[in-house]
């Protein structure tokens, strides 16, 4: 809009320091996730000296190496990922059919529903009384304390049901029902196929909540064999580094003679962040323009 | 979960947060016609039925336990067995050295978060807007989004990395720029900015999606109009895409403040340490900690609660102050 007409000194002048505002942040993010990756296949005692600090010096895959050899990393992987698929495909089967129902006018208690839904939003029995609860269930060390307790999220139930009042005509579905199509098969066939967007996108959210989440697993998991990725992540990243610290400082002065072993850990954590964050950085891109159509379109007609 | 959640929420909350409970069954005829109406699609309510009974058991169910708070629980007597205790946690809690402390720390960081946290979508979003270049803008888009796909426990372990004291990249550009740097992980007095500022790297991209989606609902007609009038491209923006915002910014602001005392436990459980903690001890880190890891389930519960009730309260304090002053109000 606007080209047309001769931009002004101001104008251009505007325009220079918005693109350098904009580069600016775009070189913000994206320096730490290019150091990450850098980091990851340098040799770590350039690393520790900070004399690698952009592009990979002195290429070593020794992290990787212990990374894929590491019983430990393979078994959260594993475990992840069956609490990924589980819990999202929980999510998925509540989350569509109750926002559905909740998109159609001639339902005739949405608005209790809704509002019995929202109001979980703002009030809540807090942690413990939910712990206890769990526990009554009998779900403490098992996967499924950590798929039943978050088996749906309210706003991802909005935003889906907006998605249905939006995007599927009403005339459709009343013309299918005229034809005496069940509400079943009214959803299965013509509206879940016409909602391939939301679908991508709360597959997406949620499946990146269940990949990402480690505090369900470190309060109802016991057992280290169960634990998720990322609580082993935590044991590598955080406890390891936190009672590594006190070391670190007081033998600054004995930092000449390097520790490789403490090297090759720093080489570990950079390394098995990638490995870990891969897959979801890797999926993202697919569906970020779903983003867009599905529940920008969705919610802001909400 | 939160920021996510918060971003996604948008307009569709204004109307549906008012439950009306259906009363069209006045009088026979009608009550009929009503049943009528519910046989008619009754699968719908199979449908609704997960989410409902999701939502009775493990967000009301827990609303029911928290009568322990003013219990002492015994957990062989059972949430309704055991015996009252009035508010003998609550005055524990409020008299305990340590109230004050948790208080200001939550509030602390959850308004130093708001004060740096909130423009900085808004300001983003706007300069996104005026960037007419198609793949240069889906880059910086595409880029800034991604952090926000960094689980919890990542960026801490980045941000232990980054700043550990003799190895850490930021610590050596520190030393580089000729500054002597602090601890940053183990400095109380640093420790709400680096929980702050990499709440902002890892978020404020994300953050712009919704005000972008409001960006583009802007009528290109009024910057013709604007342009032919001589508007520059900073009045433009100052005089037509900001009052565009406005509403979201409102919506945005209530929820944020509703959930001042709710700081994300996750990343602040992971950050903190025993030297830090008198500068990281939140209220839920606190309940996490004297629940779970001490069991005293019928204190922590008390104060929980307490977070609770306060935050709700805020939440219809701001709601109402804003509904007397403009139209954008949740309810």
């Amino acid at each position: 809009m606007g080209t047309a007409i001769k931009e002004t000194r101001a104008d251009r002048l505007f325009l220079l320091c918005n693109y350098a505002f904009v580069t600016v942040a775009l070189l913000v993010v994206t320096y730490p996730l290019l150091y990450i990756v850098s980091a990851s296949i340098s040799n770590p005692k350039l690393v520790a000296s900070g004399e690698m600090w952009l592009w990979p010096k002195d290429i070593t895959f020794e992290g990787y190496k212990r990374v894929f050899n590491s019983r430990q990393i393979w078994n959260g992987y594993a475990n992840t990922i069956l609490y990924t698929l589980a819990g999202t495909a929980v999510n998925l089967l509540v989350t569509l059919p109750a926002a559905y129902a909740l998109s159609r006018k001639d339902f005739v208690f949405r608005n209790f529903f809704t509002g019995m839904f929202m109001v979980t939003m703002f009030f809540g029995g807090g942690l413990v009384p939910t712990y206890l609860l769990v526990k009554e269930l009998g779900m403490i060390n098992t996967m499924w304390a950590l798929i039943i307790p978050s088996a749906a999220s309210i706003w991802n139930i909005v935003v889906t049901r907006t998605f249905f009042q939006s995007a599927i005509p009403t005339e459709l579905q009343e013309a299918a029902q005229m034809d005496g199509c069940t509400n079943l098969r009214l959803f299965i066939r013509i509206v879940l196929p016409l909602s391939l967007p939301i679908i991508a996108v709360m597959a997406l959210f949620y499946g990146v909540g269940h990949w990402n989440s480690y505090f369900s697993a470190l309060i109802y998991l016991n057992d280290s064999g169960k634990y998720p990725l990322q609580l082993v992540l935590r044991q590598i990243l955080v406890l390891q580094e936190m009672s590594a610290q006190g070391g670190t400082m007081v033998d600054a002065a004995t930092a000449t003679a390097a520790n490789t072993k403490a090297e090759i850990a720093a080489l570990v954590k950079y390394a098995v962040i990638i490995v870990s964050t891969l897959p979801v950085i890797a999926v993202y891109p697919f569906l970020q323009r779903y983003f867009v159509q599905g529940v920008l379109i969705g919610s802001l007609k909400g | 979960m939160d920021y996510l959640n918060a971003k996604t929420a948008d307009g569709a909350l204004p109307h549906a947060a008012v439950p009306e409970p259906s009363r069209d069954g006045r009088g026979e005829k009608s009550g009929i016609k009503l049943w009528k109406r519910i046989v008619k699609n009754w699968e719908l309510y199979l449908f609704i039925a997960p989410a409902f009974f999701y939502f009775l058991i493990f967000h009301y169910g827990p609303m029911y336990g928290i009568q322990i708070a003013f219990k002492n629980f015994i957990p062989t007597e059972g949430i309704f067995g055991s015996p009252w205790a009035g508010f003998a946690h609550f005055e524990r809690f409020f008299q305990s050295y340590y109230f004050w402390r948790l208080l200001w720390n939550t509030l602390g960081i959850s308004l130093y978060e708001l004060a740096v946290g909130f423009p900085l979508p808004i300001i983003l979003a706007l300069a996104f807007n005026e960037i007419r270049n198609g793949w240069y803008k889906r880059l910086v888009q595409t880029v800034t989004y991604a952090p926000h796909f960094i689980s919890v426990v990542v960026l801490c372990g980045m941000i232990i990395l980054f700043l550990s004291p003799s190895t850490g990249i930021f610590m050596h550009f520190l030393r580089w720029l000729g500054i002597d740097p602090p601890n940053f992980l183990t400095d109380p007095r640093w420790f709400k900015t680096v929980y702050v500022l990499s709440g902002v790297w890892q978020n404020t991209g994300w953050g712009t999606i919704i005000y972008l989606a409001a960006l583009s609902g802007v009528d290109p007609e009024l910057h013709k109009a604007a342009v032919i009038d001589g508007a520059s491209r900073l009045q433009r923006i100052r005089h037509i895409n900001i009052p565009t915002l406005v509403p979201m910014m409102t919506i945005l602001l209530i929820l944020n403040i509703g959930s001042l005392l709710s700081v994300g436990f996750e990343k602040i459980l992971l950050l903190q340490n025993a030297l830090n903690m008198e500068s990281s001890d939140v209220i839920s880190t606190f309940v996490y900690r004297v629940g779970l890891l001490d069991a005293q389930y019928s204190f922590s519960t008390a104060v929980g609660l307490f977070n609770s009730v306060i935050n709700a309260a805020l939440l219809v304090a701001v709601n109402q102050f804003v509904r007397r002053t403009s139209e954008n109000s949740l309810w």
